[in-house]
């Protein structure tokens, strides 16, 4: 992990609120690991003491890049930073996907920025997969060209119907394992709001599927010292708080205490 | 000529006057991938008691303009687990280590110094009796000053470190504190811990925090603990060590100028975790433009 001074090489809105920002960062974008995290000050919103945490999406080189949504005050500060213009960032941090593994079926569920978390570990799999991704209305879906290039198949979902099935991600995971698993264990990444992922870590407890959560706590120092981050986990037969921002984002399922998760 | 940044503080040399406040530095090896800890002046780990303890539910912060209010609730590794799995990294370095600690009663509070007193490579306790959270009775240590007086002199009988009682900012009189600590033994003071507060939000009709209320720190105190550094200053002859959204060298200069010996940074290192270590090469160049020799010719500098 380290403290950097990235310079801004792009930042464009894509679609639905969000927004690419790509950075070069020599120092934290050839370290990044799948499902890692930067600490971002946001520039020019001094009363803002906190960073906010964003996940890499893509990491190429000197460069990595964030999709983001304008959720607030920090998100909505960002958008006005130009190209050419530095920001403090510090990563990569955290404790990401682990790589797939080779003998398991790779399977992807996503929501919201969830799809470009995920990327990286799309791009590492040696295997490629199918990826669930789910939204609200079409303008929710991110990245479906970026992981078809990869190889990988993407199923889409939405509530409305505006994009592929109409319904939750879930169904088309469910419907998938019916039909078309012949029986085959998949290994599971997801990252997206809490709903979904307690949705997707029941299925896997339920049928000893390995699952890997990437979990969406709010942060503060980002790297251990201030204990905002804690979720609780299993330890023995009772609980233990774990540091969303050390030993997560990402947990083993099996690892989590749901019934704490909204 | 470089000026001489060293200070003495509770008989502890440090190499500068910039320490790290109790609880926005975790134990040490947190920020050491990212911050030099050899080139800190002093290192207060977060607040430890006799066994380990989990602290409050979540949300435990909600950011405020220019703030940061929490209500963390002293989780910790207790005593023992503080030893086992901290203190060995700690002494790797250079740098002299305060610990943090705090009690349920008058009782655990001397048991926790005795017990540390009997453990090699601390430096000294720094004594919270300020956290909005623990209670004996209805009283709050760090703003009761009989049970502020029954603290104090508990902890000096069961120890010989040096001690360090941390004032709470909500009290009437801040010198009366002061003068207590002073009159029971203590070796310095600091101050001020977090200032009581709340936040709700008028979509969900709740708290932001679990425990409801938390204590506010970050710039937005500043200006309320450069005024009770000040008077606690003027009030004792042991050290004073100031505290409170120092975010800059500049702000950590007028707590030395009012009167304080040392300086802490909390907050401002979550925003940017070399702010520690940036506001000791601002006070080092500071004292080197105004053609100051050593950084006690700084202290007490104010104009009154
Ligand atoms: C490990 C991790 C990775 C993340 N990656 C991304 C990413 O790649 N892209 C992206 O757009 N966002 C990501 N987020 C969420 C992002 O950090 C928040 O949206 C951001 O901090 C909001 O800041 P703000 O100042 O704009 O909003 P604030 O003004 O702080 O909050 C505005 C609203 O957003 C809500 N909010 C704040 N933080 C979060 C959060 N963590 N999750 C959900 N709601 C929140 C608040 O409750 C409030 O209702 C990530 C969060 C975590 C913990
Ligand atoms: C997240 C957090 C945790 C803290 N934990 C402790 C603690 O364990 N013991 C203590 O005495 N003070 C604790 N404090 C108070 C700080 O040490 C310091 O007194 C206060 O934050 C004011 O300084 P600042 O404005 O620079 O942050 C904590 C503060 C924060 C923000
Ligand atoms: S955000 Fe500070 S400990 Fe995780």
């Amino acid at each position: 992990m380290q403290l950097e001074r990235a310079t801004v090489l792009e930042h464009i809105p894509i679609h639905g609120g969000y927004n690419l920002l790509r950075m070069r960062a020599p120092g934290v974008a050839p370290r990044v690991r799948p499902g890692q995290f930067i600490h971002v000050k946001i520039p020019h919103l001094e009363e803002c003491v906190l960073r906010r945490p964003f996940s890499v999406f893509r990491a190429d080189g000197d460069a990595l890049a964030i999709l983001y949504k304008d959720v607030g005050k920090g998100t909505r500060t960002l958008q006005y930073l130009k190209a050419g213009e530095t920001l403090s960032i510090l990563g990569p941090l955290g404790h990401g996907f682990p790589d797939p593994n080779p003998a398991a079926y790779p399977i992807i569920v996503a929501g919201g920025y969830g799809m470009a978390a995920l990327y990286l570990t799309a791009r590492t799999a040696p295997v490629k997969g199918i990826a669930f991704f789910g939204g609200r209305a079409a303008k929710d879906i991110l990245c479906v060209s970026d992981f078809e290039a990869l190889g990988w198949t993407v199923r889409v979902t939405t509530e409305d119907g505006s994009l592929g099935r109409k319904g939750i991600v879930t169904d088309a995971l469910d419907e998938w394992w019916l039909n078309e698993s012949a029986g085959r264990a998949p290994e599971l990444f997801a990252c997206g709001p809490g709903g979904m992922l307690k949705a997707v870590a029941h299925r896997a407890i339920e049928r000893g599927w390995t699952a890997w959560t990437s979990m969406d706590n709010s942060m503060g120092c980002g790297v251990g010292a201030c204990l905002t981050c804690v979720l609780k986990v299993r330890e023995g037969e009772g609980w233990t708080w774990a540091r969303a921002c050390r030993e997560g984002p990402v947990f083993d399922a099996r690892a989590v205490l749901w019934e704490e998760i909204e | 000529m470089k000026p001489d940044l060293s200070v003495m503080i509770a008989g502890i040399r440090m190499k500068n006057p910039v320490m790290t406040a109790s609880g926005t530095f975790g134990y040490g090896p947190e920020y050491a991938d990212l911050v030099d800890l050899n080139q800190l002046g002093a290192i207060v780990v977060k607040g430890i008691c006799l066994a380990p303890t989990k602290g409050n539910l979540t949300p435990r912060t909600a950011e405020t303009a220019s703030g940061l209010l929490n209500a963390i609730g002293l989780p910790g590794p207790g005593v023992d687990g503080f030893v086992r799995e901290y203190l060995p990294f700690l002494r790797q370095y250079d740098v002299p280590v305060f610990v943090n600690i705090w009690g349920k009663t008058v009782e655990e509070y001397a048991e926790v110094a005795a017990r540390f007193d009997a453990v090699s490579g601390i430096d000294g306790l720094e004594v919270n009796v300020s956290c909005p959270n623990i209670k004996e009775g209805s009283a709050l240590f760090g703003t009761d000053i009989r049970m502020f007086e029954r603290v104090v002199r508990a902890i000096r009988a069961a120890t010989k470190l040096p001690v360090i009682p941390k004032l709470a900012p909500n009290v009437s009189d801040i010198a009366e504190f002061a003068c207590c600590a002073e009159a029971c033994g203590a070796d310095a003071i600091s101050l001020i811990n977090s200032f009581p507060g709340m936040a709700v939000d008028i979509e969900t009709r709740g708290f932001k925090l679990a425990n409801k209320t938390g204590g506010l720190t970050g710039p937005a105190i500043k200006p309320i603990a450069l005024r009770l550094v000040w008077l606690a200053a003027k009030a004792v002859k042991i050290p004073v060590i100031g505290m409170g959204g120092i975010t800059t060298a500049e702000d950590a200069l007028e707590f030395l100028m009012v009167g304080a010996r040392a300086v802490a940074v909390g907050t401002a290192s979550f925003t940017n975790p070399d702010t520690a270590l940036n506001v000791v090469r601002g006070i080092e160049a500071f004292l080197a433009k105004e053609g100051l020799a050593s950084v006690s010719d700084w202290v007490g500098a104010l104009r009154e």
